[in-house]
């Protein structure tokens, strides 16, 4: 008699927890983005020419160096499977394909919010002269993180089966992102103005991007077993 | 596709098109505002809705491919977004021209339409280095259709993110379109559309058959060879002598 297998929400934990103590025994990505963000952060002030930011050009320069150690991660994500052939092992677990792309998913967000537990407050010291603006910023921030999980999620595996992978992942996902951008940028334009936060079409771009965030799980969903299948 | 076939197309095209500019340079009145450049709207917007519309479809027959694996339903997703990234770079083309000309600058970045059609084609753009960095022939076809229909939900998505962008200051153009259009206006630009979308046909159908044509070709040339290896005395065999002996 056969014992009930395991649910799929164990299966994807499991899997996480996998990515997760792999990634806390190597520290493979995860000090890397916050290296390179702070970098970013030296480069636009130098690049820029600005000590302090506020409006568009801090809304930006938070979004573009998020997105940017984003693709560093996602670069990484899909390593471990590809080099030591690690994919077969994990299609034998008793959950479909969309089980590892959502436990990609769920570390890929992982890795984002830590960065930003630790990005926001240097941003903050380098750049803000208040930082009453990033409180409302954060769900903003989760949402967006949520939007550079999923594509990543999904685009990651597509890259690492490819010739020119380190290339192929920054090449599809920058105008895949670009509307993600567009509405996180737009509202931490209002968010981080200099006279204080205003909340101008505040619902709008949470709406949108909750909605991109949206689409692309179940795109991910719906056809993540294709690209997993030999 | 058959050649006779192809060939009504190829005309019906032509005939379409023919009519449809004939229309609008001979019929159509000037428009009040913009004057004659307003023309080039009957060749710039049918491009962008069929270009469009041709991402649609290759989205469509992406997830045909991933439901039933057969590669016909790959090459149609795969001619249809090619036929449309080039309308793609038409449609950029028209749409500066038509920039310089109204607005006296090659490049706005407060027309949304204009702009979401760059990021949608910069997006299309990068189907083919995904598509030809991928060797094993089935794993590409099937990564190919999973952008195709990842790109095909980004396009919506895409016009709602850069339309709320935009403050919407300066009038548009587009508008035009949706109310008073003139009746003559109208089916100048109606012929117009027609003419283009069939020409989109037309070319899909071209490339679909040239891509069946070669891929029977190389099967032909690969049965050749393969009655070649095995007996030594196959086809090939009995031609080589005597292509040798016409060299010596």
């Amino acid at each position: 008699m056969s014992r009930p297998g395991p649910s799929t929400a164990a299966v994807i934990g499991a899997f996480l927890a996998k990515d997760l103590r792999v990634e806390l025994r190597t520290l493979q990505s995860i000090p890397a983005m916050l290296l390179f963000a702070t970098t970013v952060f030296v480069i636009f002030r130098f690049g820029l020419d600005r000590t302090r930011l506020d409006g568009s050009l801090a809304a930006g320069v938070l979004v573009v160096t998020i997105l940017f150690a984003a693709l560093l991660a996602i670069n990484r994500i899909f390593v471990a499977e590809r080099e030591q052939g690690g994919l077969e092992a994990l299609r034998l677990a008793p959950a479909d394909g969309s089980a590892l792309f959502f436990a990609k998913a769920a570390a890929l967000l992982a890795y984002l919010v830590i960065l930003e537990l630790f990005a926001l407050p240097v941003f903050w010291l380098f750049f803000l002269a208040d930082g009453a603006g990033l409180v409302p910023l954060l769900p903003v921030l989760l949402l967006l993180d949520l939007a550079l999980a999923a594509t990543g999620a999904l685009i990651a595996p597509m890259a690492a089966h490819s010739r020119a992978r380190d290339l192929i992942g920054p090449l599809i996902l920058l105008p895949l992102l670009l509307p993600a951008l567009i509405a996180a940028a737009a509202a931490g334009r209002h968010l981080l103005a200099a006279g204080g936060p205003s909340y101008e079409m505040y619902g709008t771009w949470l709406g949108l991007l909750g909605l991109y965030d949206l689409i692309f799980l179940l795109i991910g969903w719906a056809a993540f077993d294709f690209l997993l299948e030999d | 596709m058959k050649p006779s076939t192809l060939r009504t197309l190829a005309l019906l095209t032509a005939l379409l098109i023919g009519a449809g500019f004939a229309l609008v340079f001979f019929w159509a009145p000037n428009e009040a505002d913009q004057g004659f450049v307003q023309k080039i709207f009957y060749l710039h917007v049918p491009l962008a809705i069929v270009a469009l519309g041709g991402f649609i479809v290759g989205g469509i027959h992406a997830i045909r491919h991933l439901r039933s694996g057969d590669p016909v339903h790959d090459a149609r997703s795969y001619v249809s977004i090619h036929a449309s990234v080039i309308f793609g770079v038409a449609v950029l083309v028209t749409g500066m021209i038509w920039a310089k000309a109204s607005w006296g600058r090659w490049w706005v970045w407060d027309e949304p339409t204009l702009v979401s059609f760059l990021i949608v084609f910069l997006l299309y753009c990068t189907y083919y280095p995904l598509r030809y960095a991928i060797e094993d022939r089935d794993r590409q076809a099937r990564y190919a259709s999973v952008f195709a229909i990842t790109a095909g939900a980004f396009v919506p998505l895409n016009f709602m993110a850069v339309r709320a962008a935009e403050s919407l200051v300066h009038p548009r153009t587009f508008g035009t379109v949706d109310g008073g259009l003139p009746t003559d206006m109208w089916i100048a630009f109606l012929v117009c559309f027609a003419g283009i979308a069939l020409l989109w046909v037309t070319l899909v159908g071209f490339e679909l058959t040239a891509k069946r044509t070669s891929a029977q070709l190389s099967r032909l040339r690969r049965s050749l060879l393969d009655d070649r290896s095995p007996r030594g005395a196959g086809v090939a065999g009995r031609i080589a002598p005597r292509g040798a002996g016409a060299g010596r």
